[in-house]
């Protein structure tokens, strides 16, 4: 059964040339002069710059937030779902096609609080696709409320007297979903974030990134604690080596999932890195699994032949 | 219905060949508890229907409890069409006291009463059945000895029935060696064992209550029958469609769709997900339908409600997807495992804004295959999500039918990837969308957002109050470009009258039956059914015009305002008086004489004696 546009028969396909920022740019973005997601998006950018990946076969998938306005800013197959299932429909996305290469942009309120059963599901079945948070502390789309990362006594529209709730710790949150690459980073460091980025593109499995990203216009200066030049301090994981060094038993082994909580528990503003990254089967693997074993006991029977001897059982 | 009613001739020497009456199509109803493995051998005799090109239809409760409680499988099976699964039996098996207490009154007077003498005691005043006590437990446990208990005795009951009916011992025999011959020997050996003993009851017993079929004819299609519930109908007409990928979460009765799709897509190389809720499996569903698939997902009632957000979207963003509703008694958990016809409003203009789109409903088992196919169609042409409401009744209810011509309906399953044109916009205003899937080269080099944000015809978000009306009416205007497309229904029965009975659903089979009888009394009715219930099939108002009174017969409540949800929306379309409603919510399918008895009282005539007139 055709699909193809009812138009004209189109040129043959254009191959696309390298990609360059100036490619990859799309729709001017939206987002207020000054805030943290115009250098995530950067970053975006130069990860893609990098990789290199066929043009037609990167999908840019966000759900609702200011953060999830990214894909109208980026030139690649984009899609703008509802509010906090863009996991589940990135989910799909990948285990519908292995040629492509999914990544998924939302802030904290789609991750952690709409979204958060998702959060922890997807961590667990580990589907291949890579997943920025860009955590604000805020709701910004909707001018300034609560969000689920907001630390105690942040004051909102919807906490005039300060926010009462525990926040979510990010990193303990997301390692215990089970997902197999966690990573934190901050907007103001671009190297870092790419870095962080280009590593989560490159694992095989669920890779989540959070960014620090402030929001200018309703959390000013949220995250100074980690700037240094507004005296914070930005304090780098040093991964182990396994160089044999008597220093290198200091460093951290991303492997260690205990050792990672510990480093996920270290008080405001705590360290960025690469806190857990594990080798565990991908859905993605398992599925094609399943069908490899099914294929082989069927003995490459057509669909035809499979849904007759189906209908023959019913006889 | 047609047992004839003979009177008992005492003094027959049981050794002289009995007579068998003759029948032409007969209800058996199995009245025991859900562990019983009555649905085993109901199932059986369904079977054995199909094989012996006979037409059968089935009925069943299961309790909601998890395991144990009152259960009935009911089967009819005999020549011709069976159109419903009969309102009464012509012969009842009561496993337990319970059992006879609550189905004594569902059986015609003059029908079989079979009963377990350890378990039952009738009532010896009750004079309207010819009853038979059996010690079917004692038989059973003496027939396959030692720690099996009674375990069997539905096999010795099969039997029994096989006697009684003068069944094809060799056909029931292979269903048996079929259905158990992947465990042990023993099983097979003693399933034999309970069967050959019921099968071997003493003729003495039996004699008044022995019959055989008439002969069936040979089905017209030239393709062998098959025998399936509907929920396995639908999911191998969704494969058929082309659907190879599609999410779910667990809910009564959609599940055992999931379950088979589980198994089987992986045969076809595609994958079926259990997501972690009802909005994540929509959500995979899309992502799927997104990268290239025909996907599906379902749920009942419950679940839809929380799928209603994403398909706005669905419908926002143009997106094929096929969407399952096996309805149930709502709201909320409601009656579980019951029937009922109240989603209809849901599945048309549930979720938010104007959101619209295509909503499907098959009429019997075979149907659900076709309509599989038909959602497949329109989903891709259309780029359109596509609710099928289906229901219980037909989830587990159990015909036969002519398997499908598979190498005609087979529909190539493949994402179309080929290079978009020059002139390539995800959401054109001059004609239907083609959703262009990542892989696939765009020539401007511009790639599209899929979107639920208004947007212009390239994706992008807008919020001109011009545009926003243009897509919106762009939205409408290929459902109804889908309408001009379909046909007028055809009516069944007088082509004007008195009445024009309008049903959609699984109600088709008894409605077809009531019209029949009504016709027979001398009423003028015809018959049209719905599939298509969003768009409506065009052409229905020359159709009204010509019948004093319309009667939309289905399962949901009247409402506040007296109408069932079809006829609120038919007399909101076409603003004719003369639409009225015949509507129930007891959970349970159409009675013959439930439809019959509201044709007539809305005719003005006493509905309970124009019932008592049918018999």
């Amino acid at each position: 059964m055709s699909t193809t546009s009812t138009a004209a028969a189109p040129p043959a396909p254009v191959q696309p040339g390298p990609l360059t920022r100036k490619t990859l740019t799309a729709d001017h973005p939206t987002w207020c002069p000054g805030c943290g997601d115009f250098a995530v998006l950067a970053s975006y950018y130069k990860v893609l710059e990098k990789l290199q990946y066929p043009q037609p076969n990167i999908v840019t998938l966000a759900g609702i937030g200011c953060s999830s306005r990214f894909p109208y800013f980026v030139n690649t197959h984009g899609v703008h779902f509802i509010h906090g299932r863009s996991l589940p429909f990135a989910a799909g996305v990948s285990l519908g096609r292995d040629d492509l290469h999914v990544f998924v942009f939302g802030g904290d309120g789609d991750g952690f609080s709409i979204g958060g059963n998702h959060l922890v599901h997807t961590g667990r079945k580990n589907v291949r696709m890579t997943y920025v948070i860009m955590d604000n502390f805020v709701y910004g789309l909707t001018k300034k409320q609560t969000s689920p990362t907001s630390p105690v006594g942040f004051k909102s529209k919807t906490d005039p007297t300060g926010a009462m709730d525990q926040p979510i710790n990010p990193m303990r949150t997301l390692i215990n979903t089970g997902a197999s690459f966690v990573a934190r980073s901050h907007a103001t460091q671009v190297n870092h974030m790419v870095e962080m980025m280009e590593r989560a593109a490159r694992h095989d499995g669920f890779s989540v990134v959070e960014i620090l990203s402030e929001c200018v216009e309703f959390n000013e200066g949220a995250f100074d604690a980690a700037i240094p030049r507004k005296g914070g301090q930005f304090r780098v994981i040093e991964e182990r080596k396994n160089d044999g060094s008597p220093e290198d038993a200091l460093r951290h082994d991303p492997s260690d999932e205990i050792a990672a909580f510990r480093l996920a528990s270290q008080p405001w503003p705590g360290v960025f890195g690469v806190f857990f990254e594990t080798n565990r089967p991908t859905k993605n693997q398992l599925e094609a699994g399943l069908v490899a074993k099914a294929r082989e006991r069927t003995k490459g029977a057509s669909d035809l032949e499979l849904l007759q001897s189906s209908f023959k059982r019913l006889r | 219905m047609v047992l004839p009613v003979n009177s008992p001739s005492p003094g027959t020497d049981p050794l002289v060949p009995v007579t068998r009456k003759s029948v032409n199509d007969v209800v058996i109803r199995l009245a025991g508890n859900s562990q019983d493995g009555i649905q085993t051998i109901g199932g059986f005799l369904a079977r054995l229907a199909g094989r012996s090109d006979q037409d059968v239809m089935t009925y069943m409760t299961i309790p909601s409890t998890i395991s144990g409680g009152p259960s009935i499988f009911q089967v009819r099976m005999g020549n011709g069409d069976i159109l419903s699964s009969g309102d009464q039996a012509d012969l009842l098996v009561a496993f337990y006291q319970h059992s006879y207490d609550d189905h004594i009154n569902s059986l015609r007077p003059g029908g079989v009463l079979i009963y377990d003498t350890e378990y039952v005691t009738p009532n010896p005043d009750d004079r309207r059945f010819r009853s038979v006590g059996i010690p079917i437990t004692g038989a059973t446990v003496e027939a396959v000895g030692g720690s099996s208990k009674d375990k069997g005795k539905n096999l010795f009951v099969l039997g029994l029935i096989t006697r009684i009916f003068n069944l094809d011992v060799a056909k029931v025999s292979g269903l048996i060696a079929e259905r158990f011959g992947g465990k042990s020997e023993d099983i097979v050996r003693n399933a034999m064992l309970a069967f050959d003993a019921g099968y071997g009851t003493p003729a003495d017993n039996l004699r008044d209550v022995l019959y055989s079929f008439e002969a069936a004819t040979v089905s017209a299609s030239g393709r062998p029958q098959v025998t399936t519930d509907g929920n396995l109908a639908l999911t191998y007409g969704l494969i058929t469609a082309g659907v190879r990928h599609g999410a779910g979460y667990p809910i009564t009765p959609w599940s055992s769709v999931m379950e088979t799709m589980r198994t089987e897509l992986s045969k076809y190389g595609g994958i079926f997900v259990q997501t972690e809720d009802e909005l994540a499996a929509i959500g995979y569903a899309l992502g799927f339908a997104y990268s290239g698939h025909l996907a599906v997902t379902g749920s009942s009632g419950p679940g839809m409600s929380l799928k209603m957000e994403a398909l706005g979207w669905a419908v926002m963003a143009e997106m094929p997807l096929i969407v399952i509703n096996v309805q149930r008694g709502g709201p909320s958990t409601g009656m579980p495992t019951n029937v009922e016809q109240s989603d209809l409003m849901q599945a048309i203009y549930g979720s938010h804004g104007d959101a619209p789109r295509v909503v499907l409903a098959p009429k019997d088992v075979e149907d659900c295959f076709y309509i599989a196919l038909e959602a497949g169609r329109i989903a891709r042409e259309y780029s359109t999500p596509v609710i099928i409401l289906t229901d219980q009744a037909l989830a587990t209810r159990i015909e036969a039918f002519d398997e499908p011509d598979l190498p005609k309906l087979m529909v190539d399953p493949k994402p179309d990837l080929s290079p978009r044109g020059m002139d390539f916009k995800p959401y054109p205003l001059d004609r239907l969308t083609r959703h262009a899937p990542p892989g696939a080269p765009i020539a401007t080099g511009k790639y599209p957002n899929v979107s639920g944000l208004e947007h212009d015809e390239l994706g992008h978000p807008t919020g001109n109050p011009a545009l926003h009306m243009k897509m919106t009416a762009r939205r409408r205007d290929k459902l109804k470009a889908l309408a001009a497309t379909l046909k007028t229904p055809e009516v069944y029965g007088d082509q004007s009258g008195d009445v024009l009975v309008v049903g959609w659903g699984s109600t088709w089979g008894p409605v077809r039956e009531a019209v029949k009888q009504l016709r027979a009394q001398g009423t003028k009715v015809g018959q049209i059914h719905l599939r298509h219930l969003h768009p409506l099939e065009p052409g229905l108002d020359t159709l009204f015009a010509r019948y004093r009174k319309v009667l939309v017969i289905e399962m949901n409540d009247e409402g506040l305002y007296g109408f069932g949800q079809l006829a609120t929306l038919l007399r909101a379309r076409y603003a004719l008086p003369s639409i009225g409603s015949i509507t129930k919510t007891d959970g349970l399918t159409f009675r013959i004489a439930e439809i019959v008895n509201g044709v007539n009282k809305s005719l003005g005539r006493n509905g309970s004696a124009a019932a008592n007139a049918t018999r």
